[in-house]
Order: C-alpha cells, then structure tokens, then sequence
C-alpha cells in the first residue's frame, strides 16, 4: 500500500464528511442524492460480503470461510452482541481449518 | 468549551465504552489484515486516524488483499464514506454552537455510531454533549485497536486463526440495519448477485464497483426519509 492511496483516501473520506457537517449544513441537498449515498453500504457491503466469502481472486470457491460466515449471519439474525458474531464466526472458520 | 450535565454525560460515557469494546475488536482485526495486505504499521494507523470510517477502511483492504487495483480499492472505499456527508447534514446543527476549529475536528467523527446516538436525543444541548463524549470515546478506541492489531497482525499469519473470514464476518455485523427497509434489500441482494456473477469476467475490485450501481434503488421515493441507520459497527 503506498503512502499516496492512505492520504488519498483520508482526504476524499474527511472532505465528505466536511461537505455534508460544514459545507452544505442545513442547505439543501436533494433527498433523492440523500437516498442513493444511504442505500450504498447495504449494495457494497452485500457485494464485498460474497467476494469475500465465495471467491478466491476470480475463481468460486466454498470453503471454511461460508460455514464462518453462515455462523454469523445466525448470530445476526439473533441479535447476538457484535463480539459474539465476529468471535463465532472467526472461531467457526478457524475450528474447521484446524479439524478438517 | 461544552458544558456537560453529568447525569446525560454519565449515560452516553455508558453507551460508547459498550460500542467501544466492539470497536476495539473490530479495529484489532481491521489492524491485522490491513497489515497482513501490505500495508505498514504507520500507514494502517494512519488510515485509522485520517479516514476514520471503518466500512470503507475495510472494503480497501479487502480489495487490495484479494488483488483488486489500487483504483477499485479507492473508488468502493470513497464510495462507502459518501453516507457520512449525508450524516453531516444532520450534525451541523449540533457542530455550529463550536468555534471554526471545534468544528473541523468534529467532522471527522461524524459517522454511523455518533449519528445514531446523537439523533435519539432531542434537546440541543443534550445532543451536543453526546456527540462529543460518543465522538472521543468512539475514535479513541478504534485507534487504540488498529495499532493493537497492527502490532500483532506483523507476527501472525491471519488465515490460521480465521481471520480471512473476519472481513465478511464483521461486514455481516455490520449490513444488518441496512436491511430494515425494503429498499436496502433490494440493494444488498443485487450488490452480492453482481459480486459473486461478474468475479469470473472483471479485473478483482471492479465487480465491487458494479455493486454499489444498487444505490440506484434510492431513486424511486420509499416511504422511509433518510436516517442514521447503525448502532455497534464502525
């Protein structure tokens, strides 16, 4: 990772967050534009979700990585603590990478 | 420069250390695979420190540890800040009472958590005390967790104790509130389908990219308006 990408990335993330805190304030921003930015985590975080769990650079692959993450999605869905979720399904992925 | 009524800012001192310990985690795991991707010690705090949003932070160097370009890193990671200009809009009222300078570091805090617990609170000055106290608590411990696993992430190697799956894992953890309207589902269901389809035919990191096209929901008008939507994950 380069230096570049790091200060990149820490301007573009605190000058959104200037532009909506101090910039535009109480103006006007249209709801529809309001809408879609709040809609891009739940598309993004889906997407990088499936990456994460079901490819291996461009090929598929099923691995310990699906049964972590099918831990917690149950953990979520049951309204667990966040410790809980991550500590299940990182455990669940790494109990099966060791007795598998 | 804020005058803190004790009995609020005992409740919201409360309320941050609970979604501080997660944070620490988070950022603790955010730490190791931030440096087992190629980043340093130095640039994962940095990032940490000067991004300060943990969704894109994390979607940066998912993308750039599965051998995305650097470009797709940065496009999903900017991308996922944009909902915090959205949070800002909500904020400034409680941002305005400060100096110029109160107000450029406030900014930075500016995100889910400290949006959330702001917008449960009605009265100006009750909401000016729990922006701060949940903004200092909240930084304090995602920092103190990077460098935490920033440290140890240098001497492991992550996919021996699961730690590769901690990225879908914490994400997971982290969608949740976003799934309460219909039309995050909608959103959530086409960014997975277009990761997972398109995987085999893109250059790694462009189908990310393809995904976040779901915001495109947001242009037919729901019944819900706009709010902060999570409460635990950075």
């Amino acid at each position: 990772m380069s230096w570049t990408f790091v200060l990149a990335l820490a301007v573009c993330a605190y000058g959104l967050k200037l532009l909506g805190a101090v910039i535009i304030g109480q103006r006007e921003m249209p709801l529809v534009v309001q809408r879609c930015l709040l809609l891009i985590p739940a598309a993004l975080l889906a997407g990088l979700i499936a990456k994460d769990t079901f490819t291996t650079g461009q090929s598929y692959a099923i691995d310990a990585r699906a049964a972590g993450l099918a831990v917690a999605v149950l953990a979520t869905w049951r309204k667990l603590p966040f410790v809980v979720v991550i500590v299940a399904g990182v455990g669940t992925t790494a109990l099966i990478r060791v007795f598998v | 420069m804020h005058h803190f009524r004790a009995p609020d800012a005992r409740r919201f001192i409360t309320a941050s250390l609970m979604i501080g310990i997660a944070f620490v985690i988070f950022g603790a795991s955010f730490g190791v695979l931030s440096v087992s991707a190629g980043a340093s010690v130095a640039q994962s705090c940095t990032l940490s420190l000067l991004v300060f949003t943990g969704a894109s932070q994390m979607s940066a160097v998912s993308v750039l540890a599965s051998g995305g370009t650097i470009a797709s890193a940065f496009g999903g990671a900017v991308l996922l800040s944009g909902r915090n200009a959205v949070y800002g809009l909500a904020m400034s009222p409680v941002l305005k009472e400060g100096s110029m300078a109160s107000r450029l570091l406030g900014a930075q805090w500016v995100i889910d958590e400290t949006t959330a617990i702001v917008s449960a609170e009605t009265d100006p000055a009750t909401r000016r005390t729990a922006f701060w106290i949940s903004g200092a608590i909240l930084y304090a411990s995602w920092n103190i967790g990077t460098l935490l696993g920033a440290l140890v992430g240098s001497s492991i190697n992550p996919s021996d104790f699961g730690l590769d799956a901690a990225f879908p894992v914490m994400f997971t953890a982290m969608i949740a509130p976003h799934l309460r309207t219909s039309a995050g589902r909608k959103a959530a269901l086409f960014g997975a389908i277009a990761a997972v389809a398109l995987a085999p035919f893109m250059p790694i990191g462009l189908p990310i990219l393809v995904s976040a096209l779901g915001m495109l929901f947001g242009i037919s008008p729901t019944i819900s308006e706009p709010t902060a939507t999570t409460d635990g994950a950075p």
